[in-house]
């Protein structure tokens, strides 16, 4: 085995894991920051993020404006705290990486546009056309390579956390080329492997997204919270599940069920307004939209396609013009994936899965109940995001959080006092063994059957809306899979970039990361945000304004407890958008 | 009724056993919308696991998935089954070493990437508080297509300057040294100037243009190499003209 000795390790390249490399290598040029990734970092699913970044410009927006909206689009289940804080450093980071060359879309006088989006009262979001998250991340991948600080492992896979004593000191990783292992050592790690929205069937994410952090976290006795709370987007692509960014409608797409009729005023977010209204209709928050597409299903107003029930997103009166500067890619995917010209038709989309609003439960900086163990990113939760995520908040996210997490490693592992010597490489042989015996197993469960299996399942128990019935039997699936993956078979047995066997890893993964999803959704009887029972549908603030942990025990299904959450200067009040939202606004005031 | 099938090809090669590469056929079923990419993943879930590929984010934009398909660079992810008449080849990139199977070393084009100094050595330096910078929606569009790259590394596997000569920088490298000085933000140019008029540089390219044709993102960097070439010419010129008050500059 191959030793490498860092002062912070940083796992997953993204957009969270740059900015933490950046901020580390910042704050202590001279220390080493090991840049571990499974894909080259301009692959992260940071770059699949189209819509735009949230921060606080306009002269008629105010940061409570941007903590109210957050707050209440979580349905109150937000740390408070956290999201000031947040709101507060989103325009900086924003325009610091304005400064490092990010092609922020312009004014014509030259500063930076805004464009309005889901659940946000004023416009606020910063975009680069419709790739944000692509430009984002190659601006910060690209300015990453000035400092010489970070030594960065391209196509290295995370196989577990080193842990002495509490401390997490290093991470054991595979070179995907070779197969070799290596120990990189440090005085302190952080995590920043993105979410787990491949766990389910019909989703928007990349094949990496598969929740590697987490689960290594977790089996470690890092609590996952909030995990119950998984966001489906409402306008994606049938079957792929491919995104169509929500800037569709900050543009002023519509959306419309098979009587031409927009559909959103029967749910609490009308009336129609005559030009688009931000809060209002389209411009309403992504788990209200995903509901109603749900509700129109079961009225049988949506329309049949090939792959199952499509309402229409229709862009045809922005123009041709509007549509290639403002939502180029979405055009490219509509007509090279649809054969459909938005220019002329409108688009069949449907809600699917897009992000994880819980994870590796953190606080304001990163840190995590593990000593030296930092999250950062969609595989954290620090708290901003709460029952359900305004879109664009999460590309803010992770340059405020990354940074943090950057600076608070820095000093972490300048007071880290070495371990004993040796200690650490024999933990790192014990913890190379199971992925060695996946290469030798014997057992015939394939991999894709379970994998499919286990995806359905999500769907079927743990989708837009759930209950207790549906619930458990996704958690007994979950627990029978579980079972048979100990008998998965990795018919590669090669060395050199032998992908069957990480995708096998990535599956136990998956699996667990899963287990904590349904067994949080199960234990929450009520409904907020993104997780809506059928059996408990109202929000139920004296039982459940609480923060869920998921605990992995050694026995089988997770332990969860809960965690009050921190309310500051918001309390809890009605959530409603539209003319509803108005009225509730006036009473909070009043 | 049976679903259509297709025969996909793929030059497969396991460093550990293989001598060399050679290819083997699959059966995939397919629909008007299966992409190669979606094949292949037929193929590694149903089929056969040990078959290698990158791939991710399905949607054009990760740059994992360049393959040769039916004998061009194209990614798999926005390549069509039903594209293809008869049966379809997939080979690893031209140009790159294979890793195994559809996997290539990908270390020397990420070290050209590397090595052009791509990030913003500001004009003006300006703390975050201050502000962005100003741009215009023109200034922007002079650079604004070089910056969608992906690097997906299409368009080596197209240029034959890559093939004949591996010190070449290449279309993409070049493309984003240009994105880069055309920037109204930056100041940069003269720091990499070196690198673009070196042998390694534009002059290498014989101005065939195939890069551009497989862009999968509407770069441009025939374009931009051209348009070094002209430069680096004119500084070529230039140097040996002296400078009035600038007499330091000359040699």
């Amino acid at each position: 085995m191959k030793v490498f000795k860092a002062d912070v390790v940083i796992v997953g390249a993204g957009g969270a894991g740059l900015r933490a490399a950046i901020a580390a290598a910042e704050a202590d040029a001279a220390q080493t920051v090991a840049l571990v990734s499974k894909v080259y970092p301009m692959r992260s699913h940071t770059c699949a993020a189209e819509g735009g970044a949230a921060g606080v410009v306009d002269a008629r927006d105010s940061l409570d404006a941007h903590f109210h909206d957050t707050v209440a689009g979580g349905d109150w289940l937000c740390e408070q705290d956290v999201v000031d804080g947040f709101v507060a450093e989103c325009t900086r980071e924003l325009t610091r990486i304005e400064h490092w060359g990010c092609p922020w879309s312009r004014r014509e006088d030259g500063r930076v546009n805004v464009r309005p989006f889901g659940g946000m009262k004023n416009e606020r979001t910063w975009f680069a056309a419709d790739r944000t998250g692509m430009h984002l991340l190659h601006t910060l991948f690209q300015t990453s390579l000035k400092y010489p600080a970070i030594r960065r492992f391209d196509e290295y896979f995370l196989i577990d956390l080193i842990v002495v004593d509490g401390q997490a000191r290093g991470v054991l990783v595979v070179e995907i080329a070779s197969g070799e292992y290596t120990l990189i050592e440090a005085g302190a790690v952080i995590l920043a492997t993105g979410g787990a929205a491949r766990v389910f069937r019909e989703n928007t994410n990349g094949g990496i997204v598969t929740g590697d952090g987490m689960a290594v976290a977790y089996r470690h006795g890092v609590a996952l919270r909030d995990m119950e709370f998984v966001q489906y987007h409402p306008t994606c692509m049938p079957g792929t599940g491919l995104l169509f960014t929500e800037a569709c409608r900050g543009e002023g797409g519509l959306l419309m069920n098979r009587d031409g009729y927009r559909y959103l005023q029967d749910y609490g977010l009308g009336p129609v307004q005559d030009a688009p209204r931000n809060k209002f209709m389209e411009l309403g928050p992504r788990d209200r939209l995903s509901q109603a597409f749900w509700h129109e299903m079961q009225k049988g107003r949506t329309i049949d396609g090939p792959y199952g029930p499509v309402v229409h997103l229709d862009l045809r009166h922005l123009g041709a013009a509007r549509l290639a500067e403002r939502l180029p890619q979405i055009c490219e995917l509509a007509r090279e994936f649809m054969g459909i010209d938005p220019v002329s038709a409108p688009i069949p989309v449907r809600p699917a899965v897009h992000y994880t609003m819980g994870g590796i439960s953190a606080g304001a900086e990163g840190d995590t109940a593990l000593g030296g163990l930092f999250a950062v990113g969609e595989c954290s939760s620090v708290g901003i995001h709460g029952a359900n995520r305004l879109g664009s908040n999460s590309l803010s996210e992770l340059l405020v959080f990354g940074r943090r997490a950057g600076e608070a490693a820095t000093r972490a592992a300048r007071e880290a006092t070495p371990a004993p010597a040796g200690t650490l490489l024999a933990l790192a042989e014990a913890a190379a063994r199971p992925s060695q015996a996946l290469l030798r197993g014997t057992g015939g469960e394939r991999i894709a059957e379970l994998r499919r299996a286990m995806a359905q399942t999500m769907e079927d128990g743990c989708g837009i809306y759930r209950t207790e019935a549906s619930m458990q039997t996704t958690c007994d699936t979950l627990a029978g899979l579980r079972e048979r993956f100990t008998r998965v078979a990795v018919t590669d047995r090669s060395t050199v970039w032998n992908s069957e066997w990480f995708a096998a890893i990535e599956l136990g993964y998956q699996l667990e990361v899963a287990e904590a999803m349904a067994h949080s959704a199960l234990e929450r009887r009520e409904s907020r945000g993104a997780h809506q029972r059928l059996d408990f549908e109202a929000r139920d603030d004296a039982r459940f304004l609480r923060h869920s942990l998921a605990l992995r025990s050694a026995t089988g299904a997770p332990r969860i407890t809960y965690q009050d959450v921190k309310i500051t200067r918001l309390p809890p009040a009605v959530r409603a958008y539209g003319a509803a939202g108005l009225a509730a606004e006036a009473g909070e005031k009043a | 009724m049976k679903p259509q099938t297709k025969t996909v090809a793929v030059l497969r090669y396991r460093p550990e056993q293989d001598t060399e590469p050679f290819w083997q056929e699959y059966e995939v079923p397919f629909a008007d919308d299966t992409s190669v990419l979606a094949a292949l993943n037929y193929i590694k879930d149903e089929l056969d696991g040990t078959l290698s590929f990158r791939w991710s984010c399905r949607q054009a934009i990760c740059g994992s998935c360049g393959f040769m398909i039916a004998g061009k660079p194209r990614l798999a992810c926005k390549s069509f089954l039903r594209e293809f008449p008869g049966k379809v080849t997939v080979e690893a990139l031209a140009h790159f070493p294979i890793e195994r199977d559809l996997v290539v070393v990908m270390d020397d084009f990420i070290a050209k990437i590397e090595r052009v100094k791509p990030w913003l050595m500001p004009r003006e330096e300006r703390s975050p508080d201050a502000g962005e910078y100003r741009q215009t929606p023109q200034e922007m569009s002079l650079y604004e297509q070089f910056a969608g790259c992906i690097n997906c590394g299409l368009c080596y596997a197209a240029c034959p300057q890559v093939g004949l000569n591996p010190d070449f920088l290449g279309p993409a490298a070049i493309a984003l040294l240009h994105r880069y000085n055309l920037d109204s933000r930056d100041g940069g140019s003269e720091a990499r100037k070196q690198l673009i008029n070196a042998e390694v540089g534009v002059f290498n390219c014989t101005a065939v243009g195939y890069c551009s044709a497989v862009c999968p993102k509407m770069v441009d960097p025939a374009n931009a190499v051209n348009v070094n070439k002209m430069n680096s010419a004119r500084d070529y010129f230039f140097r040996f003209l002296p400078r009035p008050g600038n007499k330091g500059d000359c040699q």
